[in-house]
C-alpha cells in the first residue's frame, strides 16, 4: 500500500477506535489515542511504535474483518512500523535493505561467512583452520586478536550511530522537542515498561498468540531472548575486560564468568527464539504484516543460529572442528551486528522512544501518576 | 477470525441428530452461553445452535461493554457499593414502574455473584479508566468489551464439551401441549430433538417487515445498531404456540445515530452526542424538539423516536466551532462549512430555511453561563420549541453538520416467564421444558427505558437460571 493510502486508512481506523474505546484496558496505544482527535502521520507513527503486536484488540474487535469497517489494528500498526524503520534509517540508500529483509539478512550473513573463511584460508591456511588448538589464545590462532576485536567494534559503533540518528528522527517527526527529553522520570518509567514488557501483558490477559486464546508465552519467550541477549553481551564485555586489563586470553574455563553468562544467555536465546519462531509459524496470519513477519523471522533465525553456533563452539572447542565453528559463529555475529540497524533490531529504539513519549504524555494528563 | 466456516452439515454428521440432547440452546449470545455453560456444568449434554457465522456469532452481546450488578462494597473493578434498593430505585425510575417487581428483584439479587461467576468462566474485568468513570461504581467493564467476553465464553463452553453449530438458524419449534419436541433448522432440512429447549435468540429489531407492521414505511429508514440475525423467529414461534406475550409490540429502544451508519451492526461508534450543543432540524430545516431538555444520557433514547416521526426519518444536527469540543468524536467526520447557507447546501437543506432557523434560534438565545456539566442558564425565550439549556447562539464558524437517523437498539416485546425462566403459556401455566433467557424475555423486567449494562444483567441471570432448570428437568 502506498504510504499516503496507508496513512489515510490509519486515520480512518483510528477514528473508529476513538469512537469505540473498548480496548483501552489492553495497552498504551488506546489511552494515547484518546488524547487525540485527528490522526496525522506523526500521531500514527507514534502509536504504531507504541503497539507491541499482542493482537488482543484484533480478536476483541466488533469491527474486525469481515465486518465492513475492516478494523485490523495489529496489521495497520505493523505496516506503519515497517515504514518507520525504513524511512528513519540512514543512509537512505541502504533503506532498501528493509524491503526484502529476509533476503538481505541472509545475503549479508552469507557474505560475512565467505569473507571470513577466505581471509582465514588466505592468511592462515587450511592447516590451521582444521587443526586442534588448545590452551590460552586458541581462538586467536585461527582468527587473530585484532581481526576479532576491531571490525566488530567499528560495526557496533556504526550501528549504534544509525539507530541513534533514527531515534532522533522519530522524536522530531512525532513533534517532540529535544529539550523535553531531559525527563529522568519518563525514562525510568519507559525503562520499566521495556524491561518488564508491560504491554505484552494485555491488561493481565496476555497476548493472543497463536490464536484467540490468551497466553503469556510470547512475553516469556521474548524475555528469554532479550535477557539472553543481555547475558551474552555481558559475557563478551567481561571477556574483553579480562583480555585487555587482566591479560587473560580466551578460551576461558567452564566455570568462568564469560562462559557461565554466555551459556545461560545462549540457552535463553535458543529457547526464546525457537519459541517465538514457533508462535509466528503457527499464528493466525490475518492480523500480521508480511513485511514485519519477514523482518521478525530473519532476525530470530539469525539470533538462533548465532546462539546455536556459539553453544557448539563451546562444546567442541577442544576439537578439530573448533576453527570451522569459530568462523561460522563469527560470521553469524557479524550478520547480527551489520544488519542490526537495518532490520527488526531497530524496534528496540523506536519502541523505547515511543514508551518515553507515552510516559511524558501520561504525566501531563495525570500528574503524579 | 478467518477460520474455515463451520460446515452446514455439522448436524448431519454428528451423532446428536440421532439421539436427543438434554438441553438445546437456541441463540449463542450472552444469555445462551450462560445457559449452555451452566447446564453443561450440571452434567447435561448441550447443543447451541447459532444462526450467525463464527465471525459474527453472539448477536448483540458482541457490541456490549459493561454489566450492571448489585454489590455491597467497592472491589478492584468497581469504585463503590451499589445496593439492592438503589438498583431497584434506578430501575423503577427508568421503567416508570413498568416492571415485574418479583422478577426484577430476583434479577438484582442474583446479579450479586456475577462478578465472580463471569470471571470464573474466563472473562476478564477492566479496572476503572477515564472512559468508564460515569458508570464505574455500578457497572463492571469487560476487558476488551463484549466480543472479548463472548470469545471467553465460547472457549469455556468448548473446554467443557458444549457442542456449538454455527450458521444454524432455527426456523420452527415443534411444541405439543406446551411441551417442546424438536426444532427444525436451516429450512427444515434438519430436525433436532431435545429434552428441553432454552430460547435465547434475542428480539426482532432486525426484522424490517415486522417493524413495518407498527411503523409503516418509516421502518425502511431505521438503522439497526446490532446484529442482522435478530429476526425474532423464535419469539414469533413461541407466541404462535401460545406463549403469553409481554411488553408493547411497538416498543423499541431507539436512539439518534449518525445517518451514515451501516444498516446493521454499526454498534457503538455510530452514536452521536452532538444534539445538546447545537440545534436539530428536520429535512424542511425546521426545529422540532427541545435539544437541551435534560442531560444527554437521560434524553438520547427519546431522539430515535423523535426522528422516526419526522419526514423521511432524517434530521440534521448543526453545531458551531464552540460546540464541537464538547462531545465525543464520532466515527464519521462532520460536514464542515464556513457559513450556514453553505452548510445547508452540502447537507441538502434549503439554505434560506436553515439560515432562518439559525437566526431565529440565535435571537431567542438568552445570555447565560454555559456549563455542560449542569443544567445551565443558557436558554431560549419566546422560541417554539424552546431549548432549555446549553442554548448558545450558533455564530462561530466553521459550522458543522451531522445527518441523524433513528437507530434501533432492541425491541421490548417478549414472552412471559416465571422465576424458573419457564415460558408461561396462555393458560397461565408454565411450559414444562421451554425456557427463555435474554432479550426475548427482558420485557418481563424492563418494558420501558433502559439502564446501561442491564441487558447483560438480565441475560446472565436468566441464562444461568434457564441452564440450571433445563438441566434439572432433562436429567431427572
Amino acid at each position: 500500500m502506498p504510504a499516503s493510502d496507508l496513512l489515510k486508512d490509519g486515520a480512518r481506523q483510528m477514528m473508529i477506535c476513538n469512537a469505540c474505546r473498548y480496548c483501552e484496558g489492553y495497552c498504551a496505544v488506546f489511552p494515547a489515542m484518546e488524547q487525540r482527535r485527528i490522526f496525522t502521520k506523526a500521531d500514527l507513527v507514534y502509536l504504531a511504535n507504541l503497539c507491541f503486536d499482542c493482537r488482543d484488540c484484533y480478536y476483541a474487535c466488533q469491527y474486525a474483518p469481515p465486518h465492513e469497517f475492516g478494523v485490523n489494528i495489529p496489521k495497520l500498526m505493523g505496516e506503519l512500523r515497517a515504514d518507520t524503520y525504513r524511512e528513519f534509517s540512514w543512509p537512505a540508500i541502504l533503506s532498501g535493505l528493509f524491503k526484502r529483509n529476509g533476503l538481505a539478512v541472509s545475503l549479508i550473513t552469507a557474505g560475512a561467512l565467505v569473507a571470513i573463511s577466505i581471509l582465514v584460508l588466505v592468511f592462515k591456511g587450511s592447516d590451521i583452520l582444521f587443526a586442534t588448538h588448545l590452551g590460552e589464545g586458541a581462538f586467536y590462532r585461527v582468527v587473530p586478536y585484532a581481526a576479532m576485536t576491531v571490525p566488530p567494534l567499528v560495526i557496533a559503533l556504526y550501528g549504534l550511530a544509525v539507530l541513534f540518528a533514527g531515534a532522533l528522527r522519530f522524536w522530531r517527526e512525532t513533534r517532540g522537542s529535544l529539550s523535553e527529553v531531559i525527563d529522568a522520570g519518563a525514562f525510568w518509567r519507559a525503562t520499566q515498561d521495556a524491561f518488564g514488557l508491560t504491554y505484552l501483558k494485555g491488561g493481565g490477559a496476555g497476548c493472543n498468540y497463536p490464536d484467540a486464546r490468551f497466553s503469556q508465552s510470547r512475553r516469556w519467550f521474548h524475555h528469554l531472548v532479550f535477557y539472553g541477549f543481555l547475558f551474552d553481551l555481558a559475557s563478551t564485555s567481561i571477556a574483553a575486560f579480562y583480555d585487555h586489563f587482566l591479560g587473560w586470553q580466551a578460551p576461558y574455563p567452564l566455570w568462568s564468568w564469560p562462559v557461565v553468562l554466555g551459556t545461560i544467555g545462549g540457552v535463553g536465546l535458543l529457547i526464546g527464539t525457537s519459541g517465538l519462531l514457533y508462535l509466528k509459524w503457527t499464528s493466525d496470519r490475518d492480523p500480521s504484516t508480511e513485511r514485519m513477519a519477514n523482518m521478525d523471522i530473519a532476525f530470530l533465525l539469525l539470533l538462533l543460529l548465532t546462539s546455536l553456533t556459539g553453544m557448539l563452539l563451546l562444546a567442541f572447542r577442544q576439537n578439530a572442528a573448533m576453527g570451522t565453528l569459530l568462523v561460522i559463529h563469527l560470521a553469524m555475529v557479524a550478520g547480527v551486528f551489520i544488519t542490526a540497524p537495518y532490520g527488526k533490531f531497530a524496534h528496540v529504539v523506536y519502541r523505547y522512544a515511543a514508551l518515553v513519549r507515552y510516559a511524558m504524555e501520561q504525566k501531563r494528563i495525570q500528574p503524579g501518576a | 477470525m478467518a477460520r474455515p466456516a463451520v460446515v452446514h452439515d455439522y448436524l448431519l454428521m454428528n451423532s446428536l441428530v440421532t439421539q436427543p440432547v438434554d438441553v438445546l440452546v437456541v441463540g449463542g449470545g450472552n444469555a445462551g452461553l450462560c445457559a449452555a455453560i451452566t447446564a453443561r456444568r450440571a452434567g447435561a449434554r448441550v447443543l447451541v445452535l447459532e444462526s450467525a457465522t463464527q465471525d459474527f456469532r453472539a448477536g448483540n452481546s458482541r457490541h456490549t461493554r459493561d454489566i450492571r450488578y448489585m454489590h455491597k462494597s467497592a472491589t478492584r473493578y468497581v469504585t463503590g457499593a451499589y445496593a439492592e434498593e438503589e438498583f431497584w430505585e434506578d430501575l423503577r425510575q427508568v421503567t416508570g414502574g413498568e416492571t415485574n417487581e418479583r422478577l426484577a428483584r430476583l434479577t438484582i439479587q442474583a446479579s450479586e455473584d456475577l462478578e465472580a461467576w463471569i470471571a470464573m468462566n474466563g472473562v476478564r474485568w477492566q479496572k476503572p479508566l477515564r472512559g468508564t468513570l460515569h458508570l464505574a461504581r455500578s457497572n463492571l467493564f469487560m476487558l476488551g468489551g463484549g466480543k472479548a467476553m463472548m470469545n471467553a465464553y465460547y472457549q469455556t463452553a468448548s473446554n467443557l464439551g458444549v457442542e456449538v453449530a454455527y450458521e444454524s438458524e432455527v426456523h420452527e419449534l415443534k411444541i405439543r401441549d406446551g411441551e417442546f419436541i424438536s426444532a427444525s433448522c436451516n429450512d427444515e432440512r434438519r430436525e433436532v430433538r431435545a429434552k428441553t429447549v432454552v430460547v435465547a435468540s434475542g428480539g426482532f429489531e432486525a426484522n424490517i417487515p415486522w417493524l413495518r407492521e407498527y411503523w409503516g414505511d418509516a421502518a425502511d429508514n431505521f438503522i439497526i445498531r446490532g446484529t442482522k440475525q435478530n429476526q425474532g423467529r423464535m419469539l414469533k414461534e413461541l407466541l404462535k404456540h401460545g406463549a403469553q406475550p409481554i411488553g408493547d409490540p411497538r416498543g423499541c429502544h431507539a436512539v439518534a445515530l449518525d445517518g451514515r451508519a451501516p444498516k446493521f451492526d454499526g454498534g457503538i461508534v455510530t452514536r452521536l452526542d452532538s444534539v445538546p450543543f447545537g440545534i436539530v432540524v428536520n429535512k424542511e430545516a425546521k426545529r422540532f424538539y427541545d435539544e437541551g431538555e435534560d442531560f444527554w444520557p437521560k434524553r438520547y433514547a427519546i431522539w430515535g423516536g423523535l426522528i422516526a416521526r419526522q419526514p423521511d426519518q432524517i434530521a440534521y444536527s448543526v453545531v458551531d466551532a464552540k460546540g464541537l469540543p464538547h462531545f465525543m468524536p464520532s466515527v464519521f467526520p462532520p460536514v464542515e462549512a464556513d457559513s450556514i447557507p453553505k452548510l445547508a447546501t452540502t447537507l441538502g437543506l434549503d439554505p434560506a430555511g436553515l439560515g432562518a432557523a439559525v437566526n431565529e434560534f440565535n435571537r431567542a438565545a438568552r445570555p447565560g453561563v454555559f456549563d455542560p456539566g449542569s443544567l445551565d442558564s443558557c436558554r431560549t425565550e419566546g422560541l417554539d420549541p424552546p431549548k432549555s439549556h446549553w442554548a448558545r447562539p450558533i455564530d462561530t464558524p466553521p459550522y458543522y453538520g451531522y445527518p441523524l437517523r433513528p437507530g434501533i437498539t432492541f425491541t421490548y416485546l417478549g414472552v412471559t416467564v416465571d422465576e424458573q425462566a419457564r415460558v408461561v403459556m396462555h393458560d397461565n401455566q408454565p411450559a414444562k421444558n421451554i425456557f427463555a433467557a435474554g432479550e426475548v424475555m427482558a420485557g418481563n423486567i424492563l418494558r420501558k427505558g433502559y439502564l446501561a449494562g442491564f441487558g447483560l444483567t438480565i441475560g446472565s441471570v436468566f441464562g444461568r437460571i434457564a441452564g440450571r432448570e433445563a438441566a434439572r428437568y432433562a436429567r431427572f
